[in-house]
């Protein structure tokens, strides 16, 4: 009794500690699975360890697989923090990715410091566009934005698969998918740079943005009247209104942004480590992905980023398990734990809250959650 | 006392982690043996196959060479082999990489959409040894075999038993994407086709994807609209819905790439057969043996390279018959199937 007491007490304490808890419940959960199947736990996690500290080029490869998944968490994050909930971060980066590529195989002659900011432009422009779509649903008729994001995915997904058909951009003959694009989008490291470091070839400068993005994430929510206003819709609609603030400009604003962050994710993806996009026959989902980042990192900007490089990291290692023997699986099964624990730590608060009242009821003012909290969770 | 059990707690916990860590540990030396064994003269190769995004169980291709490897590997002791799935376009040079470290000596990779992450691979490691299926484009590297099938001799084969089988004297012909090697079913298919019934009308239809069976659906509904009572695919999942749409309505498919029958026991009579196990393990037994070689591999009906599937229980005597002939014809030289669209002007999806 004592114990469990003490337990609740600690889990509701820190939103740090309930993350590495829900992270380390994770593992043990997959090593339950793993035992199960009777595969050594030791030789999978061995390999997902070796496969991010191994050297500079595993590392190196977490890195890169991490950047799409930290700009979209982002994306998400953005959205938990203004009140709305962007399950749409999918579509928006399938979206931008293609307007990145279709401006990087056309204008494919600039010059890459032209080149580079026109295709991270037209892609934050398509996502943003993508988002606001959703938002103008959502303001003008009342349309549930969750329904219509989730069809929007779908929409993206097959706008995309008819784009990368065009003669102009598909790639005629050895594959079906778009063309390549042009190396001066590209924002590959320089070969001289990877060789010397012995970094994995598709090692970019693209991580830099995202830690750039999360900077202003934070920033513009922290720290300016926009920011202030978007977490005052989150937070209470009506209040909001009735403290001046316009609820559907806020919500088109915040769907904008976060709709513009998921298209610069698609960028950064196409532009660091494909070159192309395939013609799809599932979604990639990579705007899943940013939901799980999101959660992960509690929606701080910050937290984001370090969600991300673990999901890098393990979405990368999770590949390599088979070499042991293991399936590639065990890897959701780890993040769909640390997600459950994670998602479900308001059930920890309100044990504690359960124990604590017939005790000291006047205490309890202390063991409220705070709103921030609560925002984060719808 | 509650901080204690914290403590506690968190410290049972970091010997549940370290219990792992040091499994870990011990298993290193293992794999590193592994590697080292190969480097010596022991004579044991690993062979390590790099899927396309449809994954090892697609029921095609990526399938059909991991089957082919794991016999291979069950009967030869001295050959090691392994897959790696690709999840997104972008894993397919990650992938190739980690068979790279992992001193693997044959990487096979399955499908053209790889040919990009092949070359890329194969021109920054010359001494590592690639094979690719369904592609030629990497055939000027010396360290990459490109597994080629002569698709158009088991389109040809299926074709004419098409043309024995319809009643209505009009087929239908269903295609992924038009390229020069995927026209290569149609031409081979419309030739078989002919041969055995001049007078059949074949019904074309482009898809355009590979992915969309409610395309293949739709354009095999129009077909059996138009009278087609025999239809074959060669457009992958797109097929599956070709497929369907004939169980649905009581006429023929004919499968392609393996043998799909599975799929509707009742309604798919045969299918053209790409044998891509046996080419895998043929290029796995030549690096095993030092034979391996680059440049195109060409597989076709005198190496068992393609063929049609054994399954013709549906099939008349004389249909079996006439492809048995036709089979025969071609292996003596008496039928050259066409393999350009001016040899094949019935072909109408060109252009």
């Amino acid at each position: 009794m004592d114990k469990k007491k003490s337990l609740l007490e600690f889990f509701a304490e820190s939103k740090l500690i309930h993350t590495i808890l829900s992270i380390i419940i994770g593992f043990i959960v997959g090593a339950l699975f793993l035992m199960i199947m009777g595969i050594n736990v030791g030789d999978a996690y061995g390999m997902l360890l070796k496969s991010v500290f191994s050297g500079a080029k595993s590392f190196s490869y977490c890195v890169v697989y991490a950047t799409p998944y930290i700009v979209t968490g982002l994306s998400v994050a953005f959205s938990f923090k203004t009140g709305v909930f962007n399950i749409g971060a999918e579509g928006q980066f399938v979206i931008g990715s293609m307007a990145a590529c279709v401006v990087g195989i056309l204008l494919g002659g600039l010059p890459s410091y032209l080149l580079v900011p026109l295709c991270f432009l037209a892609a934050a422009a398509a996502g943003a566009l993508w988002g606001t779509i959703v938002g103008f649903l959502k303001t003008k008729w009342g349309i549930n934005e969750v329904l219509s994001m989730i069809m929007f995915n779908w929409i993206a997904f097959y706008l995309s698969n008819y784009i990368a058909g065009f003669p102009a951009i598909h790639n005629e003959g050895t594959a079906e998918a778009t063309r390549n694009i042009s190396e001066n989008a590209r924002i590959l490291l320089s070969k001289d740079t990877i060789s010397s470091l012995g970094l994995c070839p598709t090692a970019n400068w693209g991580i830099l943005v995202a830690i750039v993005l999360a900077i202003i994430v934070y920033f513009i929510i922290e720290k300016t009247t926009l920011g202030y206003e978007l977490k005052a819709v989150g937070f209470n609609k009506s209040a909001a209104e009735y403290g001046g603030i316009s609820v559907n400009r806020s919500i088109l604003l915040a769907l904008a942004i976060s709709g513009g962050l998921a298209g610069l994710g698609g960028a950064l993806q196409l532009m660091g480590m494909g070159g192309r996009i395939s013609v799809f026959s599932s979604q990639e989902g990579f705007g899943f992905a940013g939901i799980v980042v999101a959660l992960i990192g509690v929606s701080n900007p910050f937290g984001v980023v370090i969600a991300g490089l673990f999901y890098g990291a393990l979405t990368y290692g999770g590949g390599k398990l088979n070499l042991v023997g293991a399936p590639t699986q065990v890897v959701d099964i780890i993040v769909g734990t640390v997600v459950f624990f994670i998602a479900i730590s308001c059930i920890f608060e309100y044990l504690k809250y359960l124990k604590k009242t017939p005790k000291e009821p006047e205490k309890l003012p202390v063991s409220e959650p705070d709103p921030g909290k609560e925002a984060d969770e719808t | 006392m509650n901080m204690k059990k914290m403590i506690a707690l968190l410290l049972a916990l970091v010997m549940v982690l370290s219990l792992v860590a040091c499994g870990s540990k011990t298993q290193e030396p293992e794999q590193t043996d592994d590697v080292s064994n190969t480097d010596v003269e022991t004579k044991t190769i690993k062979v390590g196959m790099v899927t396309d995004v449809g994954g090892v169980n697609d029921q095609s291709f990526n399938q059909t060479a991991w089957e082919g490897l794991k016999d291979l590997a069950e009967k030869n002791s001295s050959i090691e082999v392994q897959y790696l799935e690709s999840a997104t376009d972008a894993d397919y040079s990650s992938n190739i990489n980690t068979f790279i470290d992992e001193g693997y000596d044959l990487i096979i990779c399955v499908g053209f959409m790889l040919a990009d992450a092949t070359r890329e691979a194969a021109q920054a490691n010359p001494d590592q040894k690639f094979a690719i299926i369904d592609d030629a484009t990497n055939a000027d590297l010396d360290n990459v075999a490109c597994l080629m099938f002569s698709q158009e001799q088991a389109s040809y084969l299926v074709g004419v038993a098409a043309g024995m089988m319809t009643k209505t004297n009009t087929v239908g012909y269903v295609q992924g994407m038009v390229s020069d090697s995927m026209n290569l079913f149609g031409y081979g298919y419309i030739a078989g086709v002919l041969s055995v019934n001049p007078d059949a009308t074949v019904l074309q239809y482009n898809a355009n994807s590979f992915a969309d069976s409610a395309v293949g659906a739709a354009a095999a509904t129009d077909m059996i609209a138009k009278g087609a009572d025999v239809i074959y695919h060669a457009a992958g999942g797109t097929g599956a819905g070709v497929i369907n749409a004939c169980d649905e309505n009581g006429i023929y498919a004919i499968g392609v790439d393996s043998d799909q029958s599975h799929i509707a026991p009742n309604t798919v009579i045969t299918s053209a057969m790409k044998r891509v196990d046996i080419a895998s393990q043929d290029i796995s037994l030549a690096v095993l043996n030092d034979e391996f070689t680059g440049g195109v591999h060409q597989y076709d009906l005198t190496n068992g390279g393609v063929d049609i599937a054994p399954t013709q229980d549906l099939l008349t005597e004389e249909a079996i018959a006439a492809v048995e002939a036709a089979k025969e014809d071609i292996l003596s030289g008496a039928v050259v199937v066409p393999t350009t669209a001016e040899e094949c002007p019935e072909f109408t999806l060109v252009g």
